[in-house]
């Protein structure tokens, strides 16, 4: 048995989820500035956003009808009356040295999200119950120069960028979820490609994990198998990818599992997931209770939602991802297990709207799920951040299919775009991509090809055309891989009198 | 020329408009009174004379080509400096925020440009308005014009006395729990806080968000309520400004009648304890009120006495969190001497930066709100506050304003309470329940306390957004003793270019 097979035979894993999730309005929060990804540091910024003195806070409304989609899509009560309320504490990318967020009456609260998880016994459900959803305001961003951590201590100097203060920030908070086992990690990594996918839906969220629009801290806590009272759980922070919320949760509890057989106390405290060993370390110590001084904001009045505003919007909500992905897998001809795969990739919207631009499903999956998914994980970026368009991957595919590209060719045309020479057809008319099917500009490179393999060449005059792929790859190589390959064969068989 | 400096802003406005005078005149005609008499006072940390004089020669502009102008443009006004004027000083009368230079006009600003009214400077205050006397000024005390060795009132005390010392005719102050009221009340002047959300709060530096209002201080009733018009009205950058009509304040002003009116003195506001000087000018103006047709009676509102301890618990809660802000990382003070972390950065800026009072009062918020202490002191204090709330509200069942003294005694001797801080906190005993409620009250002189000669106010309180009422009430009760003494209170007060400081 394995660290993590041990651990599970004699612990049983409470997990626990909190997301971030940046909404992708235009404005930020409590004031009109722009909310947009990338500009130069603290250019996106006002007295209210940078917490100047007499500045005063404004709810910005599309905001909150955002988060209470999202607690209505995760089948949330939604609350009659709904506060802000102050989280003070000081931190330099706090300007007002105090978060307004939610604390007692969140917008939404009790509901759940099943999730689907393969098993050896094939797919098995569980319901994830969710505690809350609130609304808040993101925090500058830090950056820590000198020092070996980067982190404030120890740091030469820091550096602050406002221009995220103040972003609309949704926080969706799960019960403790129990009785997951050896699944826990699984459980854990489908509940946030579910919300991932949710959120996309509801087009609320960029939902883009690699850039901070979908955050995860995990709580773990392990049960002596048999005991009644949970253990002391810890927080995991800085789980910045789908990868990394189940590889953090198989490696805590792991971690904790050893702790306890060496007979020692886990430790409340928050810890850091680190994407290099796949494993946590410590952080601060949460052993004493926080000290937030919550109460409620007063710059700004209580929410009081309108029941009817809100049963609309429920009857406004798109279908459910799980519902979407059945009609869809059905329609695409998809097994369950490729659309898993896609689910988790990211890609099923891509693939949608590859097909709506004229591809086959089946070629909208390969090209998806198979080149460009390997291109995003090369730059560690998500699928929907590659800068092509799903316009552009039907174009290829049908380049293709039409014989003006190679696969090798295709692969060059997905470079000059990725690299932003223009569309398909402006980077082959740029690089020159053209498949070459000519007999008289082929049958040097064939001539010398059948020079070179003469075993090969010989097989095939005896009959055994099988080998005509020999032959083949090496024109393929000779001609940088833009010869027609089907030409090729045709134009070997009958130089060899086959 | 008659002296311009003693015109209201009615008379001004009204010269203005027949171009008998300039605004550019009227302007520089006030700041050589201050720039004569201002270092007896002390009424204000930073003059804007070239700023102010840009203003006063726009309108003239404006005038000269027959623009509509607002009724009082071209006419003076002191601000208090915990509103945010672009690229002028706003200290908040703290060291903490020295030589900061807002970015940006609050909106109370924006309102008095757009009408025209000259921004002459910005007056001194108790450090971001938490006091009663202005000596918690980290700059330094205001003078009461009337006896230059007693206190102006606070936090607003800059403001009163400017209005007093016949600076302006006008200025403005802000109110968190008696902080216009009571400076108007020892300085013999009209001070009004209009109700909560009348006047946006965007620009206006916190101390206690739930109760701060900005509102006019001048020499008339009807002067006041031509500038409460001029700044009050919604304001979408503040999420607690009412959108409603503004009580039209001015006509009520020029009412003049109150019979068959409905007034209550309430019973808990006065009696043992309260100064005799201040407890006889308030029985007289009852008596007053009543020979104009008003029906007196008095009105019970239990809950009051529990004001002040509900009020030093939700305004500190507040102010802890508000000031927490003033950290040196970003603006203002910065004690960085030596290598220090942002932790050490934070801590010494703030210890250095926050005189006592401010301290004080951010331990006690800091407490209130601390878990395991927060349901005993701050939501404690709520559920008293919607009490008092409600006890008003009951009592505007039966009658149409309130009054009480404005403050229990008349102004006290500069240093007398600076050691005794609740001594300092009893000033503000009537004018907290209608702080606590959001309801508008206003002080208005009723003469000088028998003991001292030193002015006695009357608070007059009305129900939320009926503003109008407690002015209809004012300007009428002004017109009557104004004519029993043969001119305004104010026009009694001691010449200050020949007093001085004992």
């Amino acid at each position: 048995m394995g660290n993590f097979e041990t651990a599970i035979s004699k612990y049983d894993p409470v997990i626990g989820l909190e997301t971030h999730v940046e909404l992708s309005t235009k404005s930020k929060m409590f004031c009109s500035c722009s909310t947009e990804f990338g500009a130069e540091p603290n250019t996106q910024t006002c007295p209210t956003c940078l917490g100047l003195p007499g500045s005063l806070p404004v709810a910005n409304e599309t905001a909150i009808e955002s988060t209470i989609r999202i607690g209505l899509a995760l089948n949330c009560s939604i609350a009659a009356f709904s506060r802000f309320a102050r989280k003070n504490y000081f931190y330099p990318d706090m300007p007002k040295d105090f978060q307004t967020s939610q604390y007692d009456e969140p917008l939404c609260s009790n509901g759940y999200l099943d999730v689907v998880v393969d098993t050896d016994e094939g797919s098995k459900t569980f319901r994830v119950e969710i505690e809350r959803v609130h609304l808040e305001e993101d925090t500058g961003k830090l950056t820590h120069a000198g020092g070996s951590t980067g982190r404030i201590h120890g740091a030469d100097y820091s550096l602050v960028d406002y221009n995220r203060a103040g972003i609309p920030l949704v926080e969706i908070v799960t019960k403790p979820v129990a009785g997951t086992n050896e699944f826990a990690p699984l459980v854990a990594k489908a509940y946030v490609t579910e919300l991932r996918d949710l959120l996309r839906g509801l087009k609320v969220s960029d939902v883009r994990m690699e850039e901070g629009s979908l955050r995860c801290d995990v709580n773990l806590s392990l049960t002596p198998k048999g005991a009644k009272e949970w253990g002391t759980r810890t927080e995991t922070k800085n789980v910045n990818s789908l990868r990394s919320v189940e590889r953090a949760i198989r490696s805590e509890i792991e971690r904790q599992a050893t702790e306890l057989d060496n007979g020692k106390k886990i430790k409340q405290e928050t810890r850091h997931f680190q994407e290099d060993t796949g494993s946590t370390r410590s952080g601060r110590s949460k052993e004493v209770a926080e000290e937030y001084r919550y109460f409620p904001e007063p710059d700004l009045v209580p929410i009081a939602p309108d029941k009817n505003w809100i049963e609309k919007l429920r009857s406004e909500l798109p279908e459910q991802p799980s519902i979407r992905r059945a009609r869809l897998a059905k329609e695409w001809g998809f097994t369950d297990l490729e659309m898993r795969d896609v689910t988790t990739l990211g890609a099923v919207d891509l693939i949608s709207e590859t097909i709506a631009k004229g591809a086959k499903p089946a070629a909208a999956r390969k090209w998806w799920a198979g080149e460009l998914a390997r291109r995003a994980s090369e730059s560690s970026v998500e699928l929907t951040s590659l800068k092509i368009s799903p316009e552009d991957v039907a174009r290829i595919d049908q380049l293709v299919n039409e014989g003006k590209l190679t696969d090798k060719l295709a692969r060059q045309v997905i470079d000059g775009i990725l690299l932003g020479e223009g569309n398909s057809d402006q980077v082959m008319e740029k690089r020159k991509l053209v498949v070459v099917a000519d007999d008289s500009a082929l049958l040097p490179a064939i001539n010398e090809a059948i020079a070179a393999n003469p075993d090969a060449a010989a097989k095939i005059k005896e009959g055994k055309v099988q080998v005509v792929g020999v032959i083949v790859g090496a024109v393929m190589k000779t001609t940088g891989g833009s010869a027609d390959a089907a030409k090729v064969r045709e134009l070997i068989l009958k130089t060899l009198g086959s | 020329m008659a002296d311009l400096t003693k015109l209201t802003a009615l008379e001004l406005s009204e010269k203005l408009d027949k171009k008998e005078i300039s605004a550019v005149e009227v302007t520089n005609a006030h700041f050589s009174r201050i720039e004569e008499l201002d270092n007896k006072v002390k009424a204000f940390l930073h003059l804007d004379k070239k700023g102010a004089l840009e203003q006063a020669q726009d309108v003239d502009r404006s005038r000269k080509e027959n623009k509509k102008l607002s009724k009082l443009a071209g006419v003076p006004l002191a601000l208090k400096d915990v509103l945010t004027q672009k690229d002028v000083p706003t200290t908040c009368g703290s060291k903490i925020l020295e030589n900061w230079l807002p970015p940006y006009d609050s909106t109370v600003v924006k309102n008095l440009k757009k009408s025209g009214v000259i921004i002459l400077g910005k007056t001194n205050m108790d450090e971001f308005a938490m006091g009663s006397s202005t000596e918690n000024s980290a700059y330094f005390p205001t003078r009461n014009p009337w006896d230059l060795n007693k206190i102006p009132g606070g936090s607003s005390g800059g403001s009163s006395a400017a209005v007093a010392a016949f600076f302006a005719p006008l200025s403005i102050g802000t109110d968190t729990g008696g902080s216009i009221r009571q400076p108007a009340s020892v300085t013999g002047i009209v001070g009004a806080k209009p109700s909560y959300g009348a006047v946006s709060r965007y620009g206006l530096v916190a101390f206690a968000s739930s109760l701060d209002q900005a509102g006019p201080f001048a020499r008339t009733v009807l002067d006041c309520a031509m500038l409460h018009e001029v700044i009050a009205g919604h304001d979408p950058l503040d999420s607690t400004s009412i959108n409603e009509k503004v009580p039209d304040v001015v006509s009520a002003s020029k009412k003049l009648e109150i019979k068959g009116m409905k007034i209550g003195y309430i019973k808990e506001l006065s009696g043992s304890g309260w100064q005799k000087g201040v407890i006889n000018r308030f029985n007289e103006s009852i008596e007053t009120l009543k020979s104009l047709g008003a029906e007196v009676r008095e009105i019970s509102i239990p809950h009051s006495v529990y004001a002040l301890a509900t009020y030093y618990l939700i305004a500190p809660s507040e102010a802890s969190s508000n000031l927490a802000r003033f950290d040196g990382m970003r603006y203002g003070l910065r004690v960085d001497d030596q290598n220090l972390s942002a932790e050490e950065v934070m801590n010494k800026t703030r210890a250095k930066g926050f005189g006592k009072e401010v301290k004080r009062r951010i331990m006690i918020g800091t407490y209130a709100l601390s878990s395991g202490y927060y349901d005993a002191y701050y939501a404690q204090a709520q559920k008293v506050r919607a009490l008092i709330a409600q006890d008003l509200k009951n009592a505007f069942k039966e009658v149409d304003v309130l009054i009480s003294p404005t403050s229990p005694t008349t102004a006290w001797g500069l240093g007398e309470r600076v050691n005794d801080p609740l001594a300092m906190y009893l000033a503000d005993l009537a004018t907290l329940p209608p702080s606590l409620a959001g309801i508008p009250a206003m002080s208005i002189p009723i003469g000088l306390a028998d003991e001292d000669k030193l002015p006695v106010g009357l608070q007059i309180i009305a129900p939320f957004m009926q503003d109008d009422r407690m002015y209809q009430v004012a300007a009428t009760l002004e017109a009557s003793l104004k004519n029993k003494w043969n001119g305004l209170l104010i026009d009694s007060i001691p010449d200050l270019k020949v007093i001085s400081h004992g």
